[in-house]
C-alpha cells in the first residue's frame, strides 16, 4: 500500500490551476462529488464507526485493559473465546485480559499514532516544499538536492535504528514515523508553491511589500490545504502499517499499552493453538480502519480532481 | 541523459557519507556495545577487544578508517559477533538469498499485478473486475507478518505440501512460500494501480482512434494502451522496493531463510556495529541504484521527460 | 617427581566408570534405518570456538565437535573423555589427569595435554580478549587473575604438560567441585597448528579441526549447522546418529509448528502449551529440571529508589506475587515456584525451610498488607517503581501478571520492555529500579548461583552487600561440607530480600518418540549425540 504519486501531482497541478479562480465553488463540487461516491461513502462509515468504537467503545467493556481474569488465564483455549456471560465479548488474549477492551484500546493507539505521524509528516514537507519553491534559485536547488539524499537513505533501517537504541516511546515513534514520510510530500508541496509563486495574485501581494512568511501563510498554504488533506489521509494507514510492522519486531508501545498491530502480530503467532479470536477482531478493526482512510483518501482526491478517475 | 545519470551518480557519493556518518553516530550513541555480556567484562579483556576493533578509537577516526577500508579494498571489516566471519561473507552469505526471493517476488508482484490489474480494466464492472479489486484492496492491508504464520500453517502443517522453512540453496519448495507472503501485498498495490491507470488510458484519443481503425482489441490494448498505463506503476516501483526490503526481515524470521534483513535486525540487537554498518549501507546503494534505475525506466517510456 | 608424590596419595576418583565406553544402545534394541538427527536452534551461532561461545546454544554445538577432560551422562555424573582418570594431592590443589592415548583430532593428530595446555592458556590470554576468560577464574586457576589482566604472561597459568598424556593443574584454593567444572565448553581442547594457520578463520568448516565424534560439514549462518560422525573419534564405532542437523528458527511458535509437521526431532514448547500437547502427544512432550533460576532484581543500592531500602517493602513484594499463578497458568510446563534463589535440583543442594513458601498465598497476602502499612505505604501511598524486562513473551506475560498481583498491596508498576543489550547495561550501571534476571548454573554445585550476590561478584547488580553473607560464601570454599553454610546463605537472601525468586526453569520438550539418549535426569541438559539413537518403530 503506497500513495500513488502520480495522482497526486496530478491533483497538485490540478489545484494550482484552480487557484485563481475563487475557491468556493470547487469545494463546494467537490463535496457535491465526494457524497456521490459510494466507496468513499462507505470509507467515511467506517472510519465514523472505528472512531466511535475507539472513543466509547471502553464504555461497554467490562473489564480494563489489563485486569487478568484469573478464572480463563491458563485455560485460554477452552475458556477464553468470546463470550456475553463473562463479559469478554472479544474473548481473551493468552493471559485471560479482555480482548474486547484491548482492542478498544489498541485501535486508539493506532488511530493516534497514524494521525499524528501523518501531520508530522505532512507538516515538515509542507513547510519544507513551500519554503524551497518560494525561495526558488539556489535555495531551492540545495533544498532539493538534499531531499533526493534522503531519499536514498533505507528509513526503515533507520528507524529500527532508533528504535533499538533508545528504547521505545510514544514520541520516538511519531517523529520516526513522521520523519520518514515528509519527502515526497515536500516535492509536491514544493512544485505547486513554483506554479503558484508566479500567478498574478501573489505577485501583486510582493509588490506592495508583504513579507515572504506572510505569502506563504495567507496565500500559498490555503491553496495547499487540497493537496494536504488528500495526503495526509492517505499517509494515515501507511503509517498504521508500519507501525504494525514495529510492533511486530517488538518495538512498539509499552505494555500495557498495545496497538492494533502489536494485537494482530500476537494473535498471528497463536494461530495454530486454536484461539483464532485473538488474531480475528483486531485484525477486523485493522482492516476497517485502512480501509476506511484508503477509500476516504482516493474519494477526496477525485473528487477534487474529477478528471481523474 | 547521460549527463543526468552521471548526476545521479555523484549524489550517490555524498548521500552514502551521511548514511555512514548517521548509522555510526546512531550506533554508538546507544546504551550496550558489542562486548556488553552478561557478566561485566573486566576492563583489560575489554580494553582489548576494543583495541582488536578499533573502538579505542575516536570517532571520527573510526568513521574515516571505515571508509578507507571500503574505497580501498572493498573491505567492511569483520563481525564483532560471528567471529570467525568477515561483514564482506555475512553478506556474501545473506545477499544472494535475499536478492533471490526478492527478485522472484518483484517479478510475480508485477505481472500478476499488471496482469490482473489490466483484465480488471478491460472488464470494469463484472465479476472478474469485483474479483480483482476485491483481491487486491484485501491484499494490501493484510500484514505479511500475518500472511507468514497462515501460510506455514496450511501449506506445511495441515497439507504437508511445503516445508516450513530454510534455504537449502534456494531449491524451489522453500522459495515458494517467502515468495508469496513478500509480493502479495505489492501485487495487489500494483494491480490497483494498473487498474486505474489502464481505464484512464482507455479513454484517452490515441486509443480511440486506434479502435475506430478497427485494430483488434488485443492489439489496441498491448501496443497501445500498456506502455503509457505504464507509468505509474513505474514510479510505484521504487516504493516498493524499499518495502521489499523491510519485508525480508518478515521473511527471514518466519522463513529461516538466512538472509540479509535477519542480519539487519540481529545485528541491530547485537550491537554487531560493522554488520549493521554494512547492510545499511549496501541496502542504501541498491535504493540508490534502483531509483536510479526506475527514472531512467520512465523516462524511456515517456519521453516528454527531460532530465 | 612431584607428580610422583601426588600420585601416591591418590583420592579416591569420582569417576568411577571404565576406561572404555561401552556401546550406548542396550542389547535387544532395534536400531532404526533413519539416525538423522535434527534439533531446533533460536538463533544463529555466534561462534564455534571454544574459546570465544557465550551461549547456551553454542555449547550444544561445541559438545559434539570437541571433547573436554570429562563429559556428563545422562544423569549428570561425569564421565571420562579425554581424560580417564585423576590424582589430586594432599593439599588439593593440584589435579594430575590421566589422558587416554588413543585420543585423536579429526586430522588424524594425537590429543596431548598439551592441546589442554594450549586452550586454557588462551582462554586467559588477554590477546584473546574472550568474553569467558573469567571462567578461568571461577576455577580459581593458578594466576588465572594476573594473566586475564595481562600482568602476567599465559605462560605462568597454573597449567602444565607433564607429558604427553599427563596434565597438571594447579588452583588457588580447594575447589571440591573442580572436576564438574571440566564438563564446560571453554575448557575444551583446540588445535594450536589449526588456529595459528587459519586464525579466526578456523572455525569454518573447511578449516575446522575438532576432537569430538562429530565434524563440521556446513554452517550457514541463521539458517543450518550439519554435522557427521568422526572416523578419528576414539569411540567412532560406537557412536550411532550418521547425521546431526541444527535448524534455526527465530519464532519458538514455528518451531513447534514445523515439529508438528515432521521437520524436527526436538524442539523447545512455547509458554502454556505444554498440558495440550502432553495430552496429545504423551509419548513427545517431556519436562525436566533445567538449572537456571528466574527472579526479579532489586536495585537496593545507592542509586536504587528509596523504598526498596526497606526491607519489609521488599518482603511484601516477595509475598505478593502468587507463584503457582505464573507456573501454572502462564508456563504451565512443569516448572517450580520459587522461593530461593539455588535451582531446587541442583547436586547437592536441599532448599532450606523458607517461612513464606510453606504460606498460602491469603496468608501472604495479609503478611504483605501489614509490612506494608508498618512501612507507610498502602493503595493511598503507592510505591512507584519501574520493572525492566528483555524481549521476550514469557517476560513480558510473567511481567504483566506480577504487576497486576502488586496492585492492591500499593505497588505502582510502569512495565520496561527493552532489548537484551539494553537491558545489560542498564543493569550494569545500577540504573534500573526493579529487573527481570535469570541465571543458568555453569556447573552442577550451588555456589553457581550463590556466588552471585557476593560483594566481589561481577553479576551483583543490585548492589546488595552483606557481610555475613561474604563471609559464609568464603567459608563455603574450604569446608569440608559447605551445604549448611550454602543453606545459611539462602536464608539470608530471604531475610534480607534483594531479590524477588519467582521460578525454577524446567527443560521443555518435544521429542520424537524414536529418540533415545537424551539426559534424563541431569539438570544441566547437556547432551551428547554420540550417547543417542533412534529405535526402530
Amino acid at each position: 500500500m503506497v500513495v500513488n504519486q502520480q495522482k497526486m501531482r496530478a491533483l497538485s497541478d490540478r489545484l494550482a490551476e484552480d487557484a485563481d479562480s475563487p475557491g468556493r465553488s470547487l469545494w463546494a463540487d467537490a463535496r457535491r462529488r465526494f457524497l456521490a461516491n459510494r466507496a468513499a461513502m462507505t470509507g467515511l462509515a467506517m472510519l465514523v464507526l472505528v472512531t466511535l468504537f475507539a472513543l466509547f467503545g471502553g464504555t461497554l467493556a467490562q473489564w480494563s485493559n489489563e485486569e487478568l481474569d484469573y478464572t480463563v488465564m491458563g485455560m485460554v483455549a477452552e475458556e477464553g473465546g468470546p463470550r456475553l456471560d463473562n463479559g469478554h465479548y472479544f474473548g481473551t488474549d493468552e493471559l485471560g485480559r479482555d480482548l474486547y477492551a484491548r482492542t478498544v484500546q489498541g485501535t486508539q493507539v493506532s488511530l493516534l499514532v497514524g494521525v499524528v505521524g501523518a501531520l508530522v509528516a505532512v507538516s515538515v514537507g509542507t513547510l519544507y516544499g513551500a519554503v524551497a519553491g518560494y525561495a526558488g534559485g539556489r535555495v531551492d536547488n540545495a533544498m532539493m538536492r538534499a531531499v533526493d539524499v534522503l531519499m536514498s537513505i533505507p528509513y526503515m533501517f533507520v528507524l529500527i535504528l532508533i528504535l533499538v537504541m533508545y528504547g521505545r516511546s510514544m514520541t520516538a515513534l511519531f517523529v520516526g514515523l513522521g520523519l520518514i514520510s515528509w519527502l515526497e510530500m515536500s516535492r509536491i508541496v514544493r512544485g505547486q508553491t513554483l506554479s503558484l509563486k508566479n500567478r498574478e495574485f501573489i505577485e501583486a501581494a510582493r509588490a506592495t511589500g508583504v513579507p515572504a512568511a506572510t505569502i506563504i501563510r495567507r496565500h500559498i498554504l490555503p491553496n495547499l490545504a487540497g493537496v494536504i488533506a488528500v495526503y495526509a489521509t492517505l499517509l494515515v494507514p501507511l503509517m498504521i502499517l508500519t507501525e504494525s510492522f514495529i510492533s511486530f519486531l517488538g518495538l512498539g508501545v509499552q505494555e500495557p499499552l498495545t496497538s492494533l498491530g502489536a494485537l494482530i502480530s500476537e494473535g498471528a503467532g497463536t494461530i495454530a493453538y486454536g484461539t483464532i479470536w485473538q488474531l480475528g477482531f483486531p485484525l477486523l478493526f485493522f482492516v476497517l480502519t485502512l480501509f476506511g482512510f484508503f477509500f476516504v483518501g482516493d474519494g477526496l482526491r477525485d473528487a477534487l480532481d474529477p478528471k481523474d478517475r | 541523459m547521460l549527463s543526468y545519470t552521471l548526476k545521479r551518480l555523484a549524489i550517490a557519493i555524498p548521500t552514502l557519507l551521511i548514511l555512514i556518518v548517521v548509522s555510526f553516530v546512531l550506533m554508538h550513541a546507544a546504551p550496550g556495545g558489542p562486548f556488553t555480556s552478561e557478566r561485566e567484562l573486566p576492563p583489560e579483556v575489554l580494553a582489548n577487544l576494543n583495541a582488536k576493533y578499533g573502538l579505542d578509537q575516536p570517532l571520527w577516526r573510526q568513521i574515516v578508517t571505515y571508509v578507507w577500508g571500503i574505497v580501498t579494498q572493498f573491505d567492511f571489516g569483520p563481525s564483532f559477533v560471528y567471529k570467525d566471519r568477515t561483514v564482506n561473507e555475512i553478506i556474501a552469505q545473506g545477499f544472494p538469498v535475499t536478492l533471490t526471493y526478492g527478485i522472484l517476488s518483484f517479478v510475480v508482484a508485477v505481472v500478476v499485478g499488471v496482469t490482473l490489474g489490466v483484465v480488471a480494466a478491460i472488464r470494469q464492472n463484472t465479476v472478474a473486475d469485483y474479483f480483482a479489486v476485491g483481491v487486491s484492496i484485501g491484499a494490501q492491508v493484510l500484514p505479511n507478518f500475518v500472511m507468514a504464520p497462515i501460510l506455514v500453517l496450511v501449506f506445511t502443517l495441515w497439507l504437508g505440501w511445503l516445508p516450513g522453512g530454510g534455504w537449502q540453496g534456494g531449491q524451489w519448495q522453500y522459495v515458494i512460500m517467502p515468495v508469496i507472503a513478500l509480493s502479495t501485498s505489492f501485487m495487489a498495490s500494483i494491480a490497483r494501480i494498473t487498474r486505474s491507470s489502464m481505464l484512464e488510458t482507455l479513454t484517452m484519443n490515441h486509443i480511440r482512434t486506434a479502435r475506430a481503425k478497427g485494430l483488434p482489441e488485443r492489439r489496441v490494448i498491448l501496443r497501445h494502451a500498456l506502455k503509457p498505463a505504464m507509468l505509474p506503476v513505474i514510479s510505484y516501483l521504487g516504493p516498493a522496493f524499499v518495502g521489499m526490503i523491510t519485508g525480508s526481515v518478515v521473511v527471514d524470521v518466519y522463513f529461516s531463510t538466512g538472509g540479509i534483513g535477519k542480519a539487519f535486525v540481529d545485528s541491530a540487537l547485537n550491537r554487531d556495529y560493522a554488520v549493521m554498518m554494512g547492510v545499511t549501507i549496501l541496502m542504501g546503494a541498491l535504493t540508490i541504484l534502483f531509483n536510479l534505475v526506475v527514472d531512467i525506466l520512465y523516462g524511456w517510456i515517456d519521453p516528454k521527460i527531460r532530465y | 617427581m612431584l607428580n610422583r608424590r601426588i600420585a601416591a596419595s591418590v583420592l579416591a576418583l569420582a569417576v568411577a566408570a571404565p576406561a572404555l565406553a561401552d556401546n550406548p544402545v542396550p542389547e535387544g534394541v532395534t536400531l532404526s534405518e533413519d539416525q538423522h538427527y535434527t534439533f531446533w536452534l533460536l538463533d544463529a551461532i555466534k561462534s564455534m570456538d571454544p574459546q570465544v561461545n557465550t551461549d547456551v546454544e553454542g555449547s550444544d554445538i561445541l559438545r559434539q565437535l570437541f571433547e573436554g577432560l570429562y563429559n556428563e551422562d545422562g544423569e549428570g555424573n561425569i564421565v571420562p573423555g579425554v581424560a580417564l582418570e585423576h590424582a589430586v594431592s594432599e593439599d588439593q590443589k593440584t589435579y594430575t589427569f590421566t589422558l587416554r592415548d588413543d585420543a585423536r583430532w579429526s586430522n588424524g593428530d594425537p590429543v596431548t595435554a598439551d592441546d589442554f595446555v594450549y586452550a586454557w592458556r588462551r582462554l586467559a590470554d588477554p590477546a584473546t580478549a574472550s568474553e569467558y576468560a573469567w571462567y578461568m577464574e571461577l576455577m580459581q586457576v593458578e594466576n588465572a587473575p594476573e594473566v586475564i589482566a595481562g600482568d602476567m604472561p599465559p605462560e605462568e597459568l597454573g597449567v602444565r604438560a607433564v607429558d604427553d598424556h599427563t596434565l597438571e593443574v594447579t588452583i588457588g584454593t580447594p575447589l571440591p567441585y573442580f572436576p564438574q567444572m571440566l564438563v564446560h565448553a571453554s575448557t575444551f581442547p583446540v588445535h594450536a597448528a589449526t588456529i595459528e594457520e587459519h586464525g579466526d578463520a578456523w572455525t569454518r568448516p573447511e578449516n575446522m579441526v575438532g576432537n569430538g565424534a562429530y565434524k563440521l560439514d556446513e554452517h550457514i549462518l541463521g539458517e543450518r549447522v550439519e554435522m557427521s560422525p568422526s572416523e578419528t573419534y576414539w569411540d567412532a564405532e560406537n557412536v550411532v546418529l550418521d547425521r546431526l542437523t541444527a535448524l534455526t528458527i527465530n519464532d519458538v511458535n514455528l518451531g513447534l509448528t514445523r515439529y508438528l509437521a515432521g521437520e524436527l526431532d526436538r524442539v523447545d514448547v512455547p509458554a502454556g502449551q505444554y498440558p495440550r500437547l502432553a495430552e496429545e502427544y504423551p509419548d513427545q512432550a517431556t519436562s525436566t529440571p533445567y538449572s537456571c533460576s528466574y527472579i526479579y532484581m532489586l536495585n537496593v543500592g545507592d542509586q536504587g529508589p528509596e523504598a526498596l531500602d526497606d526491607v519489609r517493602v521488599r518482603k511484601a513484594m516477595s509475598y505478593g506475587i502468587d507463584r503457582d499463578i505464573i507456573v501454572e497458568r502462564i508456563l504451565q510446563g512443569g516448572q517450580r515456584p520459587s522461593y530461593n534463589w539455588t535451582h531446587w535440583a541442583t547436586a547437592g543442594f536441599e532448599v532450606p525451610e523458607i517461612d513464606y513458601a510453606g504460606w498460602d498465598q491469603s496468608r501472604r497476602m495479609e503478611e504483605a498488607r501489614t509490612l506494608m502499612e508498618e512501612a507507610g505505604y498502602g493503595p493511598d501511598n503507592p510505591v512507584a517503581l519501574t520493572l525492566n524486562y528483555n524481549t521476550s513473551e514469557d517476560h513480558k506475560k510473567i511481567a504483566i501478571a506480577v504487576s497486576q498481583m502488586l496492585k492492591p498491596l500499593g505497588f505502582d508498576i510502569t512495565l520496561n520492555n527493552m532489548e537484551w543489550k539494553v537491558h545489560t547495561d542498564r543493569m550494569q550501571a545500577q540504573d534500573f529500579e526493579m529487573a527481570r534476571y535469570a541465571w543458568c548454573g555453569d556447573y552442577n554445585e550451588a555456589s553457581t548461583y550463590l556466588d552471585l550476590f557476593t560483594s566481589y561478584s561481577g553479576h551483583n547488580n543490585g548492589e546488595f552487600f552483606n557481610e555475613d553473607y561474604d563471609r559464609i560464601m568464603k567459608e563455603s570454599k574450604t569446608a569440608e561440607d559447605p551445604q549448611p553454610l550454602y543453606q545459611e546463605a539462602e536464608e539470608i537472601l530471604a531475610a534480607e530480600m534483594p531479590v524477588i525468586p519467582i521460578y525454577h526453569y524446567a527443560q521443555v520438550d518435544m521429542v520424537a518418540e524414536d529418540i533415545r539418549g537424551l539426559p534424563t535426569q541431569n539438570v544441566m541438559q547437556t547432551w551428547y549425540a554420540k550417547d543417542m539413537y533412534r529405535v526402530a518403530e
